[in-house]
């Protein structure tokens, strides 16, 4: 079975919801990633979503967005990121690893190669940020051949139809934004979340991650209470950018304290 | 190119419904922005089946920004050149002196019909932000102006003028901090605002529907030219020449154009140091397709897929896409594309006040630069229509500067 749909599953049966911490690959410099993956994996973290760094990252907020350019900086690409997860693999061979990013660098490197090379690494799900259903069922096919899972976005924006077309492509889960911004943006509003999630679980049997405006060990077990999975990104990349590789046991300290909280939301 | 081998389409019903034109384009965005775009497509294709919608847009056109733009035979100027006649589309005599305003005016019109009270824009040279800040005046409309931290200090004069015109010029720090930078700062805010905010982009790239409706509101410069050509020459110009940054003026003056068999087109790219150095702004001439800013299109970029910086000495053309529907032109061999440098541009910038008169936008000089190339290679009684995308008041500073001048 593939390495995300055994992880919900697993955390379905224990009644628990998956902890899903992001980080820019390569920041703050290439040789610390691998290590700072680690560090979440250690903190409680059930998949790993590494972000691949992008000149032009249009749906970040200011901290990823300086994330990519300190990983650009070093020169990190698409390739670089691949040898990240299979280093990662050499000592993790069970937590699904989640590229982010966005299409240009996919489409630098030709579908075919990089969905092989990404399989080949240990790569488990894709999320191309800027490739919404209408233009990703070639990329999507692709992924799909070579084991890979298509991860989709949906928003607090998306009519119901949308989310059909969602569900056409999607594999492994679907990644919820709680707000209307960027991310890195202002803390979600709980209930409008809720009433959505509600209404979703009604059209899709994937399951459902939030992120966006999860920031601390509270907004993550309100978000446990209601979704599949709780997303945690910029709050993490401000960690990293405050002590560099330093970041690693703060990491897993914050991860920890965020995880006990979601394990203690059905409590 | 000979005339005759011109590969001129019998039918041309571009972009399709996915907003595609061949491979190009689409609808590139992340998911919270596609109900807003979907809603844009729908009002869009409603207010242009409304005959008061259009009626409007046209009025403003000719009793705010001054329309039908004259053309003038640069009679001087081709005598110099000792070659084919050059006649200019004069969108520099346009209230806020450029082509920006047809655009502005349309889609600042669609945003009152969607009932948004607040829009925002990038802007490089900030030519396309003082036009919407300009019309957010006209319609009393909030205006957010993103402009690259670069460009504000180089563009002082245009800031101001936003203000003036109780804009709010918000300086991005971001990335290279020039007009690529700018737009997505513009993205990000209206994937933030998106129920109350209008995003008038200035050109003809970005998602579907943007390359579509700005090219639309833009045509107005090639119909116009089509009518008065035939007034003031008694036919057709033989070759059509007009600057590509994004793409915008270039599309308005090419589109009316495309089935006319027999006119030759040719979008003038920004050369920077000359495009075999690496330093410019060029993506036709010497990029690769990929997907930038919301759709897919020709785009300067590394081996790995990162946008790399432009190098222009015009803002306006610092950008490294360029509309997909040039992307779709050049492959199909319609539109021919090509680069002018910072050198020929500056060249013909003095050619034409000193013959002319007339003190051209740097933008639209890269146009003429070409022109200039172009001329004294045909025959006398050939007609080159240059547009004249905007005029060179804004580019005084710079232009001095380089002469050695302070002001
Ligand atoms: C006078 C003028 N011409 C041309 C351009 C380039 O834009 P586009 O290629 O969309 O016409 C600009 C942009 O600022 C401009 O100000």
């Amino acid at each position: 079975m593939a390495r995300i749909q055994t992880v919900f599953s697993r955390l379905k049966s224990q009644q628990k919801q998956a902890l899903i911490p992001y980080i820019t690959a390569g920041d703050p410099h290439p040789a610390a990633t691998v290590g700072l993956m680690h560090a979440l994996v250690a903190g409680g973290a059930d998949i790993v979503e590494l972000g691949v760094p992008f000149s032009d990252p249009m749906a970040d907020g200011p901290v990823i967005q300086k994330a990519s350019e300190r990983a650009l900086a070093h020169g990190v690409s698409l390739t670089s990121v691949l040898d990240m997860v299979r280093d990662f693999r050499r000592r993790d061979t069970e937590t699904p690893v989640v590229l982010m990013g966005y299409a240009n660098p996919v489409e630098a490197m030709g579908y075919e190669v990089f969905a092989k090379a990404a399989s080949e690494a240990g790569v488990d799900g894709v999320l191309t940020v800027d490739l919404p259903p209408e233009e990703a069922a070639a990329l999507s096919d692709t992924l799909k051949a070579h084991g890979l899972d298509p991860i989709f976005l949906l928003a607090p924006t998306t009519p119901d139809w949308r989310v059909a077309e969602v569900a056409k492509h999607a594999a492994g889960y679907v990644y919820y934004v709680s707000l209307k911004g960027v991310t890195g943006a202002a803390t979600l509003d709980i209930d409008s979340v809720a009433s959505k999630l509600a209404h979703l679980r009604g059209q899709l049997s994937l399951p459902i991650g939030v992120g966006f405006g999860i920031r601390d060990a509270a907004s993550a077990q309100a978000v446990a209470r209601i979704a599949d999975s709780v997303i945690i990104g910029s709050r993490l990349v401000q960690e990293v950018e405050e002590h560099g590789a330093d970041a690693a046991v703060r990491l897993t300290a914050f991860l920890r304290e965020v995880r006990s909280a979601m394990d203690a939301a059905r409590q | 190119m000979h005339i005759n081998d011109l590969p001129v389409p019998d039918v041309y019903d571009l972009p399709d419904a996915r907003g595609r034109f061949g491979e190009y384009g689409g609808i590139y965005v992340a998911e919270t922005l596609m109900a807003a775009l979907d809603e844009l497509k729908q009002e869009y294709a409603r207010a242009k089946a409304d005959k008061a919608f259009m009626d409007e847009y046209r009025y403003e056109l000719k009793h705010y920004v001054g329309r039908p733009s004259p053309i003038y035979h640069a009679k001087r100027w081709s005598e110099v050149l000792g070659g084919a006649q050059i006649y200019l589309k004069r969108e520099d005599l346009n209230h806020t002196g450029a082509h920006k305003i047809n655009n502005t005016i349309g889609q600042a019109l669609l945003a009152r019909r969607m009932g948004k009270k607040r829009v925002i824009a990038e802007t490089g040279a900030g030519q396309h932000g003082v036009a919407s800040a300009t019309v957010a005046a006209r319609y009393g409309m909030e205006c957010v102006v993103y402009m690259g931290a670069e460009d504000v200090q180089r563009q002082a004069a245009n800031v101001y003028r936003m203000k003036l015109m109780g804009a709010t010029v918000v300086p991005v720090t971001s990335g290279s901090r020039t007009l690529k930078d700018a737009l997505n700062e513009a993205m990000r805010d209206w994937v933030t605002n998106v129920d109350h905010t209008f995003y008038i982009l200035g050109t003809a790239a970005g998602p579907h529907p943007y390359p579509m409706l700005v090219r639309d509101f833009q045509a107005v410069i090639g119909e116009e030219s089509k009518v008065q050509m035939v007034e003031m020459a008694g036919r057709q110009p033989d070759v059509v020449v007009a600057c590509v940054g994004g793409g915008s003026n270039a599309i308005g003056m090419f589109y009316p154009y495309i089935q006319v068999p027999g006119v030759r087109m040719i979008g003038v790219e920004a050369g920077g140091d000359g495009v075999e150095t690496g330093r410019h702004a060029a993506p036709l001439s010497a990029g690769r397709p990929g997907v930038l800013h919301g759709n897919r299109t020709y785009l300067m970029q590394d081996a790995h897929g990162q946008i790399i910086e432009t190098h222009s000495i015009s803002a306006g053309l610092d950008y490294p896409g360029v509309g997909p529907e040039h992307s779709y032109l050049k492959d199909m061999g319609r539109v021919e594309y090509t680069a002018a440098n910072d050198d020929e541009a500056l060249a013909a910038f003095h050619e034409l006040c000193r013959t002319e008169g007339i003190i051209p936008a740097l933008e639209s000089s890269h146009a003429l630069a070409y022109a200039k190339r172009l001329a004294p290679t045909l025959p006398r009684d050939q007609i080159i229509l240059v547009n004249l995308s905007g005029r060179g008041d804004k580019d005084i500073p710079t232009v001095a500067k380089l002469s050695g001048i302070e002001l």
